[in-house]
């Protein structure tokens, strides 16, 4: 369970944040909605400790993130996965070396167990062999966003984030991908937070960002 | 202020970069792509440079000593003791920030926005390492290579001008370049293009990983490590010269 409470955060004196509360319980996908410019992304980077809070909990598992210490939030780290708007997939490494990435990374496995958890990744976000070797110029954005989530799950992450998932695809694909991520997460029992413009019905539970 | 900012914010990425790999192993496959890309790919830009600098140099020197006092050797010792002194480090390296500062500002600045920094460090990954360390031991490995490539190309460059021109017989060049020879002078100047070498790649990540907005944060962001690396390559080249050679 990941327990936020009271979170301020400001920019340049600029509040974004002001005393947010919410509870994301396991094996449930939270979503956070809210106008563009109200904080969304702040909160979720916040919550990940990509940007240091002014104050306030947030508690992974009675974990309190603002007062780890950067060896422990990178350990922390290496239970979460994250969905990125833009899918931030690396230009100059092709589909199949994104996925293995955090494979190379943190896994003890062989060479060959690498190459098959990612090919199940990206089996699983059902994208086919012929995109395995291609760089993510050469992609459609929807595919983009299939390898960023087969990444995002490569190393069986107990806490998944996604920024604006569905931003700049398709309405069909859209789908796809929303119904994709609610798969995986029951399938992974991932605690999943969405950060959505747009309400979709698969999520149950709403964290609403008042402006 | 922003000055004092500036140097903080340097020294505590430094103090990121500078830290054991999380992966040994990545490190290693990583430091030869750098290599080719900041090294290997600099070549042909030192060549053409040192070769015309080297020819120039001698011709505007020959013209400028045309006097029978001074010995028929002197514009080759010239030409030499400028290269080896000044063209091959100061002047290549205020070249190659340009070339090498830009790529690593502008290729690492684009990792920021588009959120590719973001997704090394939510793995749990030092990103300040993984990105800048490579290169910065790339840089640094190659610079005296390309160092003595250059001053070797620019000592061509006036052999080629005694060769296909009247203006210098080659065996007043080559007894030039040959006479009252200070190895130490290479020395110097390798040390000096070592310095150069890790402020130009260091100075080009701090921008290019501070940089923040869009396309044309990189942009400026690209600017700045240039102008800025150029500035401390003469700053340094006063200290190191002062330090060496007084």
């Amino acid at each position: 369970m990941i327990e936020v409470s009271h979170l301020f955060k400001s920019f340049d004196g600029e509040q974004v944040l002001k005393d947010i509360s919410a509870v994301f319980e396991t094996g449930k996908c939270n979503m956070i909605i809210g106008q563009s410019g109200s904080g969304k992304t702040v909160l979720m980077k916040s919550i990940i400790g990509l940007h240091r809070v002014d104050s306030g909990k947030i508690e992974y598992d009675s974990r309190n993130l603002p007062d780890m210490r950067m060896r422990d939030i990178r350990r922390l780290r290496r239970e979460v996965g994250m969905l990125f708007q833009g899918s931030a997939l690396f230009d100059s490494m092709t589909v199949m070396e994104n996925v293995m990435y955090p494979l190379e990374m943190f896994s003890s496995s062989t060479r060959l167990e690498m190459e098959n958890r990612a090919k199940f990744c990206l089996d699983r976000v059902n994208l086919n062999e012929h995109s395995y070797h291609l760089f993510p110029s050469e992609i459609s954005g929807g595919m983009q966003k299939r390898v960023a989530i087969a990444r995002a799950i490569a190393l069986n992450p107990k806490y998944l984030f996604c920024d604006e998932p569905n931003s700049g695809l398709d309405p069909k694909t859209s789908l796809i991908i929303d119904q994709l991520i609610y798969e995986i997460t029951h399938e992974f029992n991932i605690k999943d937070l969405n950060d959505f413009v747009f309400a979709s019905e698969l999520y149950k539970q709403v964290k609403k960002i008042n402006q | 202020m922003n000055i004092v900012k500036d140097i903080g914010l340097y020294s505590l990425l430094m103090y990121r970069v500078f830290v054991k790999p999380d992966r040994g192993r990545m490190f290693w496959k990583q430091l030869p792509k750098e290599l080719e890309k900041l090294g290997l790919a600099s070549l042909p830009i030192v060549i053409i440079i040192s070769i015309f600098i080297g020819a120039i140099m001698t011709i505007q020197t020959k013209l400028n000593t045309e006097n029978p006092l001074l010995p028929t050797y002197s514009t080759g010792l010239v030409t030499r003791d400028t290269l080896l002194l000044e063209f091959s480090s100061t002047i290549m390296c205020l070249i190659l920030a340009g070339k090498v500062g830009s790529n690593i500002a502008s290729e690492i600045g684009t990792m920021r926005i588009t959120e590719q920094i973001d997704a090394i460090e939510i793995m749990g990954i030092n990103s300040a390492n993984y990105l800048i360390l490579p290169k910065i031991t790339a840089f640094v490995l190659m610079m005296p290579f390309l160092v003595i490539f250059s001053m070797a190309i620019g000592l061509t460059g006036g052999y080629l001008v005694g060769a296909f021109s009247d203006i210098i017989t080659t065996a007043d060049y080559l007894l030039g370049i040959q006479y009252a020879f200070i190895p130490y002078y290479v020395f110097y100047s390798v040390v000096k293009s070592l310095v150069f070498a890790f402020l130009i790649s260091s100075v080009a990540a701090y921008y290019g990983y501070n940089a923040y907005g869009g396309a044309l944060d990189v942009g400026k962001a690209s600017t700045n490590a240039v102008v800025n690396s150029s500035i401390l390559i003469l700053f340094f080249n006063l200290l190191v010269t002062n330090l060496m050679l007084n």
